[in-house]
């Protein structure tokens, strides 16, 4: 024995060790395989040896082997052996390789537990340490089942910070793999989070944060305790964990939402660390408390600290948050758009990705064409990679998001060589379609040039529409043969199976106008070139693999050369031929169907044939249509019918077909009654600014509409200031210069041309007052779709009980209005009262709660409520009236504001004005700011002497600016704000205010 | 059912997948696991994060999207440090951990190199246990690291 143990320390001598390993491996790069290989047949003699120096050493290189990729679950008893070893340095080992090799389905692993829990349980708080990171690697159901007592003890009773920390954290694997251990574990887990260690508190919060966001129902219990945790930790990493909490508690719990608001913001403006403050950032716009506008803005701001650093990182965080503020406060945002601009420069690619998102989202009329014309300088810049494809596909979406609607002027857009005009589109833009088919020839021409890379991104698909329009518009065409000439290009048929069709089909359109034109001529030859030229060019279509293509090819070239047989008879056809597309499409309202009135007789919802239930023996009498048939009669009796009784059936039904003038036949008359549709002489069509070419030969640069654009604008502008100047003058002289609206506003451009749905047709007798008749136009409804309500309002009220007697039983009950209403239970009825959750004695007040839904905040709400009690003495109900005011100034939040900021706000244009004119102010100016400041939410922006900017901010995110001026007893408030109703509101509470004094 | 760790179902889990360390030449260094992976999986992962990690250069920002995940990684030298997290977590705060991370090393080894870490595999893995335990931080203060560190070294 004692010769076997010398003879193993000898040969340990001989023994590889890691080092030599590394090194060996490091001077076999040729075949390191192969001397892996005997390196593992080295370690497995090793492994035989009883020494366990030896084999520690032997699992300590099999480990390093492991990392690099070489399977050593073989020796996985092995590493079961030198886990068990007495000697910590080995113990170490054995658990690394344990953890790095080990998992669920490796069976030694059962052979631990007893290992396990003896080291979980030793003095040495090492021994215990690695066996808590080894489990934690390697923890299976049965290990947890078995050791999650064990675990449980080293957290209540563990002496030492560090084991107890560590057993901490290991609770959510144990409570992943055993779950049942969760609900005895939960209380002492919940210990921890006061513990008075920071170490144990952190590791706790860990593992609740992981808890709750599996099931966050669960810990709502909890949030005051994390609320408390959140405003007095230092720690970052777990004021990040626990804000992540309250991301997964607030949606349950929106009350959460407007409690966190403050402690955030303050996080916002502290914190140094770069981490915290994005995680507010982002958990602030996250969306569960965009009511509260001002920390929009703080975040946006913050935001723009980010995208301006140099660090990349920080730079795509900002544009990636900047984007989630995008869907809900679009505003903030694009006042940016400078900023965001300057991203598109950026040399990493991720950024300007992100940018061009944004970019996406902030289009407005207003802005379309800059936007779009600094990404076509980009596209020409990022020329042959797949940004530029990446570029050309934003810039159609851009163009065509939200079916066109920011596009103003469409002849700018239509010389974009990319945007694609969907056949709907080009119809209802009348006004322009001679010039759009000018336009689309010219793209069909040089097709060529967009086939190729255009392909892989669809952008051909433009050229589905610029065949279709050619085709339909034809008559307009200058060169129609050309264009034919252009359709039928064999190049054609590389394109998509669904354009070839519609290139065929146009093409036989075009055929007739240009057989038309020809015809008149006297030379028929040239009408018998062109058939022969669509025969020559078919076939090549009629090959093609799709079913569509083929069809059409077909049919076409058959019509063809029966044409042509015609022709060499001289007989003229191009009438009967262009009859075959007669009809001008015209553009039908996407609501007209819903407009056509009832003609009066006419019940939809009755019968027109026997309704198939009733036998025949009910044929004769009367029916209730709309009453209640038994359910055994309404199952049809198939069954029961016979061949004679469906023959009449049929004779019947045909015969009532006849006579009914509201089924639509099976005959070709439809065609006939197309043609006779009023044309288009009867839609009201704008006329077209002459200032504008109507063919511009070639595709034109982009930049010549930009500049037209921008001249029509200054142009209108100019003309709108003058009539504003007017109407001040016959107001009051000499004031508001201030306000002379800077730039335009989304309001002030008007499009170029009147054409939208408004002016498309329309059928007879269509009832124009619908509620949604609305005018799509509407820039407010494009722009403050999010801001339409209901809001909730949570209202305290303070009850305090004056008398000398307990009162019980209380009720609140308020009279709703249309704008407001008190949120009640489920189940109770519109005019229930609530009871309020409390009784008061003698000489106590109490707060409570209730929550209103609010339809509009611009409005001031005055509601009346009666409060219900028993008074505990005389048991007497008694009832006690009030009125509950929501002025417009409540919904006010004191946002401080940057002067420069403030500056950019007035010089948007997007605010309208008004003012008000306090006489008789008797008070110093500081206090007179200090008042509005108090009483109606607002901040100062700047003082000069006697006159003051001031700034607020509604829970809608509606910018107020006021600017007041005093001069003696009289102060003159100039204010802007983007709902003006909203502003003539708040003035007037502002005015209410000073009369009182 | 090991390879569904990668699958959305454990989406929510805001813990660490795995610390990888690896040089430019996509040799390992280091890798520490903290969900069940088989060796098939784990050779996969470790080539893939290589493969998307080093084609990034310096302008490049340091997170990458990887599978339904994303990579926090930074570079020091040769060496390529990744943390594969929740698309959802903190980025800069891992980013943080990775450097803080850094710091630990280069203190304990006196001016850390890749060679270091290489001969020294299995204290680097103490040093990140000692860091990270379960996929959630455990310690970071460094002085409280090092000092352990320290202990540990003495008992060998």
């Amino acid at each position: 024995m004692a010769l076997k143990i010398v003879k193993g320390s000898i040969d340990r001598m001989f023994d590889k060790n890691l080092q030599d390993l590394v090194r060996g491996i490091r001077n076999h790069k040729e075949d390191e395989a192969k001397y892996i290989s005997t390196c593992i047949d080295e370690i497995k003699q090793e492994l035989k040896q009883d020494n366990i120096a030896v084999k520690a050493n032997a699992v300590c290189k099999l480990t390093y082997l492991q990392m690099l990729g070489y399977d050593v679950s073989w020796a996985a008893f092995n590493i079961v052996e030198v886990m068990s070893s007495s000697k910590f340095t080995y113990k170490r080992i054995g658990y690394l390789a344990a953890s790095q090799c080990f998992h669920e389905s490796t069976d030694v692993i059962m052979l631990t537990t007893n290992q396990i829990r003896k080291d979980l349980s030793s003095p040495n708080q090492y021994d215990t340490g690695v066996a808590l990171t080894g489990l934690s690697c390697f923890v299976t159901p049965d290990l947890a089942r078995d050791l999650a007592n064990d675990i449980m003890t080293l957290v209540s009773h563990g002496d030492c910070v560090k084991r107890k920390r560590c057993s901490v954290l290991i609770m959510y694997k144990v409570f992943l793999k055993y779950p049942e251990s969760l609900r005895p574990a939960f209380p002492r887990l919940k210990e921890k989070l006061e513990d008075p260690d920071p170490g144990v508190q952190s590791a706790a919060v860990n593992v609740i944060c992981e808890l709750a966001r599996r099931n966050p129902k669960n810990y709502l219990s909890l949030a005051p305790l994390f609320f408390k945790l959140m405003t007095s930790s230092t720690n970052n990493w777990v004021l990040i964990k626990i804000i992540k909490l309250f991301g997964a508690l607030t949606p349950l719990e929106p009350r959460l939402g407007k409690k966190l608001i403050e402690p955030l913001t303050n996080l916002i403006h502290s914190t140094s660390a770069m981490s915290l403050l994005y995680e507010c950032v982002n958990t602030v716009i996250a969306g569960q408390y965009c009511s509260s506008v001002g920390s929009v803005v703080l975040c946006v701001q913050k935001l723009r600290i980010l995208i301006e650093d140099s660090d990349q990182n920080l730079k795509y965080l900002g544009l990636l948050a900047m984007s989630k503020i995008l869907k809900t406060h679009p505003k903030s945002v694009q006042s940016h758009k400078d900023l965001i601009l300057q991203c598109l420069d950026d040399k990493d690619e991720s950024i300007r990705l992100r940018a061009l998102d944004l970019l996406y989202g902030m289009v407005s009329k207003k802005n379309l064409m800059e936007i779009v014309k600094k990404l076509m300088l980009h596209v020409d810049k990022a020329e042959g990679t797949t940004y530029r494809d990446e570029l050309l596909t934003k810039i159609i979406d851009i163009c065509s998001q939200s079916n066109y609607q920011y596009i103003t002027n469409f002849e700018w857009s239509v010389s974009q060589p990319v945007t694609p005009h969907p056949p709907g589109i080009s119809v209802s833009w009348w006004t322009i379609r001679v010039f759009a088919v000018a336009q689309m020839a010219t793209l069909l021409d040089n097709a060529h040039l967009l086939t190729g890379s255009m392909q892989r991104n669809g952008i051909c698909e433009v050229l589905y529409a610029a065949a279709w329009i050619c085709g339909e518009f034809s008559e307009h065409l200058e060169n129609p043969l050309q264009t034919l000439e252009a359709m039928l290009r064999p190049k054609v048929a590389t394109l998509p199976g669904h354009i070839q069709a519609v290139y065929v089909q146009n093409a036989a359109k075009l055929f007739a106008t240009v057989l038309k034109s020809q015809e008149g001529n006297t030379d028929s030859t040239t009408a018998q070139e062109t058939s022969q030229l669509m025969i020559d060019r078919l076939p090549l279509f009629v090959q093609s693999a799709n079913l569509e293509v083929q069809e059409r090819a077909s049919c076409i070239l058959q019509l063809v050369k029966y044409i042509q047989k015609l022709q060499q008879k001289d007989v003229e056809v191009a009438e009967e031929v262009i009859a075959l597309f007669a009809g001008e499409l015209n553009p039908v309202a996407p609501k007209a169907q819903k407009k056509v009135p009832v003609p009066e007789g006419l019940d939809l919802d009755a019968w027109i044939n026997e309704p198939p239930s009733e036998s025949e023996s009910e044929d004769e009498q009367p029916k209730a249509i709309f009453a209640k048939e038994e359910p055994k009669h309404s199952r049809p009796r198939h069954t029961e019918v016979d061949e004679k009784e469906l023959a009449r059936r049929r004779e019947a039904r045909k015969q009532e077909q006849a006579n009914n003038p509201f089924y639509i036949k099976a005959s070709p008359s439809s065609q006939k009654v197309y043609q006779d549709a009023p044309g288009v002489e009867h839609i009201p069509v704008v006329q077209i600014d002459l200032s504008v070419p109507l063919k511009v030969p070639g595709l034109p640069m982009s930049d010549q509409y930009v500049k037209l654009e921008e001249e029509r604008r200054q142009k209108e502008r100019a003309e709108k200031k003058k009539k504003e100047k007017k109407k001040r003058k016959e107001k009051r002289s000499g004031r508001g210069k201030k306000h002379d609206s800077g730039p335009e506003s989304e309001e002030d451009i008007t499009p170029a041309h009147m054409v939208d749905i408004v002016t498309e047709e329309m059928p007879e007798n269509a009832l124009p007052s619908d509620d949604d008749d609305k005018d799509p136009n509407d820039p407010h409804k494009i722009l403050s779709l999010h801001f339409f309500g209901p809001f909730q309002v949570v209202v305290s009220v303070i009850f305090e009980n004056k008398c000398d007697s307990f009162l019980k039983s209380m009720e609140f009950n308020v009279l709703d209005s249309l704008n407001s209403k008190l949120q009640r239970p489920e189940g109770s009825g519109p005019h229930d009262g609530l009871t309020v959750p409390f009784q008061l004695p003698p000489g106590v007040s109490n707060e409570a709660r209730f929550v209103f839904t609010v339809q509009s905040i611009v409005m001031p709400q005055k509601l009346k409520g009666t409060l219900t009690f028993i008074v505990k003495d005389s048991s007497t109900h008694e009832k006690l009236d009030f009125k509950l005011h929501f002025t417009c100034t409540s919904y006010l939040i004191t946002t401080p504001c940057y002067s420069d900021a403030f500056a950019k706000l007035l010089e948007s244009g997007d605010l309208k004005g008004s003012s008000v004119r306090l006489e008789g102010v008797n008070m110093p100016f500081h206090h007179l700011l200090a008042r509005i400041c108090f009483h109606h939410h607002f901040s100062v922006v700047e003082r000069i002497d006697s006159c003051a900017s001031m700034y607020s901010r509604s829970i809608q995110g509606h910018h107020v600016c006021l600017l007041v001026k005093t001069s003696g007893q009289t102060v003159s408030i100039d204010a802007k704000c983007d709902e003006p109703t909203l502003l003539g509101n708040v003035l007037d509470e502002i005015k209410q205010t000073f009369s009182q004094c | 059912t090991r390879r569904s760790c990668m699958s959305a179902k454990c989406k929510k889990i805001l813990q660490i997948r795995f610390i990888l360390i690896q040089n430019r030449a996509g040799k390992t260094r280091l890798a520490k696991w903290y969900m069940q992976f088989d060796d098939d999986e784990k050779q996969k992962l470790i080539e893939e994060v290589h493969a998307v990690v080093t084609v990034r250069d310096a302008k490049h920002t340091n997170f990458v999207e990887f599978r339904n995940f994303k990579i926090i990684y930074r570079r020091y030298a040769g060496l390529y440090f990744c943390i594969c997290v929740d698309v959802t977590d903190n980025n800069l705060a891992y980013l943080e951990g990775i450097h803080n991370f850094v710091e630990v090393l280069n203190e304990y080894f006196h001016n850390v190199c890749e060679l270091d870490l290489v001969f020294n595999f299995y204290k680097v893995y103490t040093v990140v246990d000692e860091m990270f335990l379960a996929g959630e931080i455990r310690e970071t203060s460094q002085t409280k690291v090092l000092k352990q560190l320290l202990m540990l070294q003495s008992l060998e």
